[in-house]
């Protein structure tokens, strides 16, 4: 966890959020390489949600570093941590649910014609529809009418929607809160299919889950959340860990050495 | 991994169980209006509500009996503009109440700028400001009112995009401020004698041309341009649309801000049209131009409807109206009507939505 090599994608260092007196977040070091899917696990209210929205600037971090791609970072907001290759599929999903695919996909970051027309710039529906098509194919996501409105749509075609962001921006960095907590056995089976694919090209992740069997078929560390500190760090492709060593980790009954003791 | 587990989980759309436009279902309830005060017109007083039955079949409308269109349309027009305003606010999911208000006092103050020096050979009996206000072009009225309109609008956005204060509430003060403005302008006296120039703005068919420029430009803004599809993303998922960078904020400041000009062009016709302006001008407007956007299919609930279905929602306005007095009824009759209408509107777009969420 010393010098940054060209393999790191994300590292933070001491990151801390403080909520006036509660200790939300404190002093999480965490580092994730390029191609890596990382599982972060813990308890409600540990502190994984917090983390996530230090580094997607949803929240301004009360101290600490985050480095992104080589260079130190302090997003200001969402759209910059966009902008600069992290892509956010929220617990809560942040979708229109009166606009179609290709609007949602482009939210807040349309293309357009005219640009000097400012806010009354017009948008390149012919544009946006094409890379929502190629956006979907890479994600190998199937929704059977772009045209449709979010509203008409499944549970899973909505995740899927919101994990085909990724694709179409070419991100760096995809981060899922929670990705299948409100979906079905079938829809749930499809997302992690995405997330598959998403392996396969390279694509590094962090993935929040509650569901134990979920982060053992999919990433390759899982990171420990508890009360606000990180209590492990545990290599699940190589080292011999079950799930019933992650539950203890998450209930507090151990902490692996070199992590601080949750307060 | 089989391909067909990427497949879509839950249901499966369907072409056929595409919900209708909303819009459609305007137009059919216009025609069923329309219909009604046809066999009522027939029953009761021997005519007919739109079609010309002492063959004159004069013109390309001759079917049509012209007068009473023409009246028809001009009477919704000048509301309709200030419902071009309503239904961007309302798709945004906020709600104006000031248009009204912002009427009467943006009315008072352009007039103020449009007054001639002399009538018929005399000084102007009640001039608001000294001779250098007297005979000067139109613009200067025109761009004073909409400035007035523009500030008001300015200052809604402002206190619900950064106080977080209700729109309803928020509106609600400034549709008493500006009426009292409106009042104080000249201690309640109207204001009268306009310049020709500023006659002309809303002669003749004059409103309907402004109602329908705005109707078509801003069909086009909601539906081509980023301002209309962040209107739309604020109305319908506001947090949606933060996350995704949009400027929710400066949005809605923008968007409060444009239906005050709109109610300010809607003052600048209206005191034209009727050669004068009084305190009390466009009381209960935004009423009905909320009514003509609720009737066309528009959602309180934000994120849905159209310029198309407000512009079909003053036809039925206008036609009730018209109809109305075609059948040579009272207004309260009218009013009562006009209430169980609004009424209707907000439960269809209530069960519209209920329909919707069973459907998700």
């Amino acid at each position: 966890m010393s010098d940054t090599g060209n393999s790191i994608v994300l590292e933070t260092r001491d990151l801390t959020k403080h909520y006036g007196g509660v200790h939300a977040l404190e002093g999480a070091d965490f580092v994730l390489h390029a191609g890596e899917h990382v599982g972060i696990m813990g308890d409600n209210g540990a502190g994984k949600s917090t983390f996530v929205r230090q580094i997607t600037g949803v929240e301004q971090r009360t101290r600490g570093e985050i480095v992104f791609d080589g260079h130190p970072v302090h997003f200001s907001g969402p759209l910059e941590a966009r902008e600069a290759g992290i892509e956010t599929v929220f617990q809560t999903l942040a979708l229109a649910d009166d606009l179609d695919v290709p609007d949602n996909l482009f939210l807040g970051r349309e293309m357009t014609r005219l640009d000097w027309l400012g806010p009354f710039r017009l948008l390149d529906y012919k544009g946006m529809r094409q890379a929502t098509l190629d956006g979907l194919k890479k994600t190998a996501v199937k929704i059977p009418n772009i045209k449709n409105t979010i509203r008409n749509m499944s549970g899973g075609q909505r995740q899927c929607v919101a994990i085909a962001r990724t694709a179409t921006f070419h991100s760096k960095l995809t981060i899922m809160d929670e990705p299948t907590a409100a979906l079905g056995v079938q829809e749930t089976a499809q997302v992690e299919n995405i997330i598959r694919t998403l392996k396969e090209q390279g694509e590094p992740l962090i993935l929040i889950s509650h569901n134990m069997r979920q982060v053992f078929d999919l990433v390759d560390r899982v990171v420990v959340f508890r009360r606000g500190r990180i209590c492990a760090n545990l290599d699940i492709k190589n080292e011999d860990i079950t799930g019933e060593d992650v539950v203890s980790y998450i209930t507090g009954a151990r902490t692996q050495s070199g992590h601080a003791e949750a307060a | 991994m089989a391909d067909n587990v990427h497949g879509t989980g839950g249901q499966t759309y369907d072409h056929k169980k595409r919900a209708w436009p909303p819009e459609i279902g305007v137009f059919i309830a216009l025609i069923v209006i329309i219909v009604i005060f046809e066999i009522l017109g027939a029953l009761v007083v021997g005519q007919s509500l739109l079609f010309d039955t002492k063959g004159r079949f004069d013109g390309p409308l001759g079917i049509f009996n012209v007068a009473r269109l023409k009246i028809m349309i001009l009477q919704v027009s000048i509301i309709g503009i200030i419902a071009i305003g309503s239904t961007q606010v309302i798709i945004s999911g906020g709600i104006d109440l000031s248009p009204g208000s912002v009427v009467g006092l943006t009315a008072m103050i352009a007039m103020s700028f449009a007054q001639v020096a002399e009538v018929n050979g005399l000084p102007n009996p009640k001039p608001v400001f000294g001779s250098w206000a007297h005979d000067i072009p139109a613009l200067a009225p025109i761009v004073v009112g909409l400035t007035i309109g523009l500030f008001a609008g300015l200052v809604n956005g402002t206190l619900i995009a950064y106080t977080r204060i209700p729109p309803f509430i928020a509106t609600l003060g400034m549709m008493v401020f500006a009426r009292g403005a409106a009042k104080w302008w000249t201690k309640g006296e109207p204001v009268s004698f306009p310049t020709e120039s500023y006659a002309t703005i809303g002669s003749g068919m004059m409103p309907v041309v402004i109602f329908v420029a705005l109707a078509i430009l801003f069909h086009f803004l909601l539906r081509n341009t980023v301002y209309g599809k962040h209107t739309y993303a604020i109305g319908s998922n506001e947090d949606a649309a933060r996350m995704s960078g949009i400027k929710v904020q400066r949005h809605k400041v923008m968007v409060y801000a444009i239906a005050g000009v709109l109610a300010a062009t809607a003052a600048i016709v209206l005191s034209s049209k009727n050669l004068t302006a009084q305190s009390g001008m466009g009381i209960m407007y935004e009423l009905d131009a909320i009514a003509m956007t609720v009737i066309g299919g528009v959602s309180l609930a934000g994120g849905r409807g159209s310029i198309i279905g407000t512009v079909l929602g003053a036809m039925i306005f206008g036609v009730i109206i018209s109809g109305f007095t075609f059948l040579r009824l009272d207004a309260f009759y009218q009013e009562m009507v006009k209430g169980i209408i609004i009424i209707s509107a907000v439960v269809l777009d209530q069960l519209r939505q209920q329909r919707a969420a069973a459907r998700a």
